[in-house]
């Protein structure tokens, strides 16, 4: 069977019932979709599959045959970052980073609905995403500063640039 | 794993029954939100699978009078119903997140094995009191019975679709659940027919949905609060004791027919 993954067009050869988790990391070696909970709950694997976010661990592959799947790969190159990318960059909304794919896939599609910088709005479309670093104000800041249309100087961080909440009671 | 495994992908309703033949030893698999963590986890080891991703299943139709949700919807997609089940829509919308919400499906829900650490079936309560018929095809054939009747011998069997008869006025109240987790803990579902009758059901008293029916008969809502206690047999799981659960149900009953109350 055919899938388009980041654009490119793949043979997978794997059977129908195997995860679209197992193909990417195993079969396509795309590993920025991460194996956390793999049943579902954490959204460490998540992926756009036509453009929407799905949990690649909950897929069989055999049931999306033809899709276009993108990964966090495909949203950008390390010398031309997309904005989400960014804007993860500026406000440092990476620790770890086991669940950042899954959340900028998941953000991704929310900007791409019309999503706002309503942060509300932001944590119910996150819902499904969990970071156990607990960096969540970070990541919604960053999400929130796409969906104003904020620009990044990268060579500048949100910290020293004074645009974080440091002192809290926003989360 | 399912390298031994007979997997097919029916591309109609037709297919599908034929497929599923007399439903023995076939692993129905929606949306993949219950099933495909059994296979990872090595929990189940099915000889047959049937997908309904291309079985065309998941319509969702509704009339001036009725309303006909496919077993394939994917329960997001219930949200279209706001204007006409409120209790639906609300409901739906209060199953996990938005991509489980875009993944899995009405039927996958409805069908969902009694949960163990944590409730299941969170669509079941507000069916139960829209009395949703439900059609569905096995060993016996074709069938249409109400959903209370299907659930009490689903097994085997696979599920078509649900209909009902539009409210003329639904409310839904939940317990709200903290970040950490996106079950339905106990969920409470309220129906005025248009006949003037009130018809009650909850999901989370104890891994399945019920119906209410000493609360239905109850005199006032204060009473209706305490009947539903004696209509159920209430769990103890990861989420809430019973005696949590004793003390929120009541609260969920009065919430409910308060609201329907205003809706009049």
């Amino acid at each position: 069977m055919n899938l388009t993954v980041n654009g490119v067009a793949r043979d997978v050869e794997s059977a129908p019932l195997t995860t679209l988790l197992d193909v990417l990391r195993e079969e396509l070696g795309v590993t920025s979709p991460k194996a956390g909970c793999e049943q579902g709950g954490c959204g460490a694997c998540t992926v756009l599959v036509d453009g929407e976010p799905q949990r690649a661990c909950l897929t069989p592959v055999g049931a999306i045959e033809g899709a276009q799947v993108t990964t966090v790969e495909g949203l950008g190159a390390p010398e031309s970052l997309s904005p989400l990318q960014q804007a993860f960059t500026h406000h440092y909304a990476a620790q770890c980073g086991f669940c950042t794919s899954g959340m900028m896939l998941a953000a991704e599609a929310y900007l791409q609905r019309g999503g706002t910088d309503d942060r509300e709005a932001i944590q119910e479309a996150l819902a499904g995403h969990v970071c156990r670093c607990t960096g969540y104000v970070k990541i919604i800041d960053a999400v929130a500063a796409v969906a104003r249309g904020d620009s990044f100087d990268l060579s500048v961080t949100a910290a020293s640039a004074g645009m974080t909440n440091l002192g809290g009671g926003d989360r | 794993m399912t390298q031994a495994t007979e997997v097919l992908f029916p591309t109609s309703a037709e297919e599908a029954i034929a497929q599923f033949g007399d439903g023995g030893d076939v692993t129905v698999l929606g949306g993949g939100t219950i099933v495909m963590p059994e296979l990872t986890y090595g929990r189940l080891a099915p000889s047959k699978v049937v997908s309904l991703a291309r079985a065309g299943l998941d319509t969702l139709e509704a009339d001036g009078t009725s309303v006909t949700i496919g077993a394939a919807l994917p329960i997001a997609r219930l949200a279209e119903l706001a204007d006409d089940v409120t209790a639906l829509a609300q409901c739906a919308l209060n199953v996990a997140d938005y991509e489980i919400r875009r993944q899995g499906t009405v039927g996958g829900n409805v069908c969902a094995g009694a949960g163990h650490d944590a409730p299941r079936g969170d669509l079941q309560g507000p069916l139960l009191a829209l009395e949703a018929q439900a059609r569905s095809v096995g060993s016996a054939g074709e069938a249409t019975e109400s959903l209370e009747e299907f659930l009490a011998h689903r097994d085997g069997r696979l599920l078509l679709d649900l209909t009902f008869e539009k409210p003329a006025a639904s409310a839904f109240a939940a317990i709200d659940y903290p970040h950490t987790h996106e079950y339905t803990v106990l969920a409470v579902t309220g129906v005025r027919t248009a006949g003037g009758e009130t018809r009650l059901a909850a999901t989370g008293v104890a891994g399945y949905g019920t119906r209410l029916r000493a609360a239905e008969a109850a005199g006032d809502p204060q009473q209706a609060g305490a009947a539903a206690v004696g209509d159920v047999r209430l769990g103890d799981d990861a989420l809430a004791s019973t005696w949590y659960r004793e003390q929120t149900l009541p609260v969920l009953v009065r919430r409910v027919l308060a609201e329907l109350e205003e809706a009049a």
